[in-house]
């Protein structure tokens, strides 16, 4: 009898304490992030480093991602891009050979997508950086990646904590491209009337997003 | 010394029985083997239950498209049978909560089988809130829940209250029926060996019925039923809610929440007495289900509904004294219109039949008494159908009216949630004692030692 009671005992405080620690994992968990999904670094059929490119090199990202200054789709380059150089540099590295039969066929390269927001969401670059928006911002310090991965989990979540609070990660139009500049409060209430952003409420509003 | 008055309520419990010959009596469907109609049923149901898995698959694999819902009927068959089952669970709660708080001694035999029902028609009900979404899957969202959406529901749709209004009625009226059968479990383990011992041991929660535990059970009782009393009203005004908050004619009316409400108690009192009447026959318990008792659930089944005819001429009268063209428009649609056949059905039922209640000839005439209580099921069905689907099929632009026709799965459906119910409690029956045998035992001796 008395080995039931405990039994009884432990299964009704276990399934009490079992529901709050779930509603805990659940509440925590989301308020730091833990179930949102981030990828690991994504292989490409052509070992790019944008380490080498834009980091060592210092190549603007316009030189290759052209439209995103002014297009919804920032873009990636064509082949026609890699070969302004290769063509030069490097002829016969074997790590080129893609990119060289991409030339002589016309097949593009099958690059693998990284960031892959759904269909219902409409994202445009063009606005982000008019507003003064950097590429660091959302993309991390990709001049120092050697293989690109999602540094944001890219949730509404993520989305929606900017466009409350845009002042906190706004930069002047001509520090867009710099990946090393740290934003300053401050500076961004002024950035964020001279660039004439709009309310909180109007950048939160379905519409925005989800046309 | 003075002749003894007999108690006001002495023949609630007919016959001479001594205390244990009434527990044996209403333990009969439990311990005993079940009459041949119980098979039956428990088949039935058992076969739509199928039927009813069928139709959700169809639905599920292929769409609403099945259903016969289209652009300004979007409410059909879906809806109708949700604030049916809902309305038919409210006698439940009735008999249970509101009748105890008025201390009524012939709620007694009733409330458990008439709880079961609530449970039942609850969650029958429930299905459909689920099965009418484009896409089920995302049913959790209309939860309050911390999200990489940071989205929370809407709480100004009646929509998002029926989920809380359901999920709590559904809490309530669970734990309702479980506490009013913890005496009852711990009597059965008493009495029974092997698996059912085992069973009935870990339902009571070794209730011992001592003196404290009776004390605390009562006011605990009496608690819920102070909360399920304002529950139960408030749901089925939140399920008026989604029509009235609507700007379609003949759904934003702001008498809807008493209508829907007093629609439940009626409706809900009906399919009580077309289950209780043949369980009383069945099981032979006319010695605790008496005719008193039915005539009481016919004399409550007339007042609600004359609260629903009444709104029913009041509608019409408002439509006329609005001066609304619409509104007018809408009315003389329902009277006049390719529906007509089934609002005068409507009114017929729950306006011209009902009036037969008042005269204790009809009441106590249990074959009327069963066959107008399946009349007034099938009356406060097509009051729902008058209200969600024929006001649908004729609101503002001509260019908008459309006629709605159910298809297969739409009374697959139907019928399946009504084998659903049916096997559901069937098998409740077979398991619990669908009379109170505690209450009984308790009104047994308030009636002959007091």
């Amino acid at each position: 009898m008395r080995r039931r009671n405990r039994w009884v005992r432990s299964l009704f405080w276990g399934g009490v304490l079992g529901v709050f620690a779930l509603l805990g994992v659940v509440f925590s968990g989301v308020a730091v992030g833990a179930f949102e999904q981030r990828t690991f670094p994504v292989a490409q059929p052509v070992p790019f480093s944008h380490a080498f490119h834009a980091g060592g090199l210092g190549l603007s990202c316009r030189y290759c991602h052209t439209a995103a200054e002014h297009a919804a789709y920032a873009g990636l380059p064509p082949t026609e891009t890699c070969m302004t150089c290769h063509t030069f540099v490097k002829p016969d590295s074997p790590n080129l050979a893609l990119v060289r039969k991409s030339w002589e066929t016309g097949e593009p390269i099958p690059w693998n997508r990284v960031i892959n927001l759904p269909d219902f969401v409409y994202f445009h670059h063009g606005a982000h950086v008019a507003k003064g928006v950097g590429c660091a911002e959302c993309h991390g310090r990709v001049d120092q990646m050697a293989v690109v991965y999602q540094p944001q989990a890219f949730t509404m979540k993520f989305c929606l904590s900017c466009h409350r609070n845009p002042e906190a990660r706004l930069r002047p139009r001509e520090q867009v491209f710099n990946m090393a500049y740290t934003p300053d409060p401050e500076l961004g209430r002024k950035l964020k009337a001279l660039h004439q952003v709009r309310s909180a409420e109007a950048l939160t509003s379905c519409n925005t997003c989800h046309r | 010394m003075a002749r003894r008055e007999p108690h006001p309520d002495h023949d609630l419990i007919q016959g001479e029985w001594t205390e244990k010959a009434l527990v044996e009596k209403l333990l009969e469907p439990v311990e005993k083997p079940a009459p041949r109609p119980w098979r039956v049923v428990v088949a039935v149901g058992a076969a739509l239950t199928l039927a009813w898995l069928y139709g959700l698959f169809v639905t599920f694999v292929r769409g609403l498209g099945t259903w016969g819902i289209n652009q300004p009927v979007a409410w059909g068959f879906d809806i109708v049978h949700f604030v049916w089952w809902i309305g038919i669970g409210h006698a439940g709660t009735l008999i249970s909560a509101i009748l105890v708080l008025m201390r009524q001694n012939w709620r007694d035999s009733l409330n458990r089988v008439t709880e079961a029902m609530t449970l039942f028609a609850v969650l029958a009900a429930a299905t459909y809130p689920l099965i009418h979404m484009g896409r089920p899957q995302l049913f959790y969202w209309v939860m309050p829940y911390p999200t990489h959406m940071a989205l929370w529901p809407q709480y100004k749709s009646p929509l998002s209250w029926d989920v809380l209004a359901i999920m709590t009625y559904l809490t309530i009226s669970t734990l309702f029926l479980y506490l009013g059968l913890i005496p009852d479990l711990a009597l059965l383990r008493e009495r029974s060996r092997g698996w059912r011992r085992k069973l009935y041991g870990w339902l009571s929660l070794g209730w011992t019925g001592n003196a404290v535990h009776w004390q605390r059970y009562r006011a605990v009782y009496v608690l819920l039923a102070g909360l399920a009393t304002p529950v139960v009203i408030s749901v089925h005004s939140v399920v008026s809610m989604d029509f009235a908050y609507g700007l379609v004619p003949g759904w934003h009316l702001t008498v809807f929440p008493p209508f829907f409400a007093a629609g439940a108690i009626y409706s809900g009192f009906a399919m009580a007495l077309t289950l209780i009447i043949p369980l009383r026959k069945w099981y032979r318990l006319e010695g605790v289900i008496t005719e008193r008792h039915l005539d009481w659930m016919a004399k409550v089944t007339l007042a609600s509904g004359l609260g629903v005819a009444y709104i029913y001429l009041l509608e019409i009268f408002i439509a006329w004294y609005a001066g609304e063209p619409a509104e007018w428009a809408q009315q003389l649609w329902r009277m006049t219109g390719p529906y007509a056949p089934y609002y005068w059905a409507m009114m017929l039922i729950n306006v011209v039949l009902l009036q037969t209640l008042w005269f204790p000839r009809f009441r106590k005439n249990l074959t009327w008494l069963f066959i107008f209580s399946i009349l007034a099921n099938v009356g406060m069905w097509l009051e729902r159908f008058v209200i969600v689907i024929i006001s649908l099929s004729h609101d503002f632009l001509p260019g908008n009216f459309q006629l709605y026709y159910p298809t297969w799965v739409d009374w697959t459906l139907f019928l399946g949630t009504i084998g659903f119910f049916l096997f559901g409690l069937s098998l409740f029956i077979r398991l619990f004692p669908p009379i109170a045998v505690a209450e009984m035992v308790h009104l047994f001796h308030r009636l002959r030692k007091h």
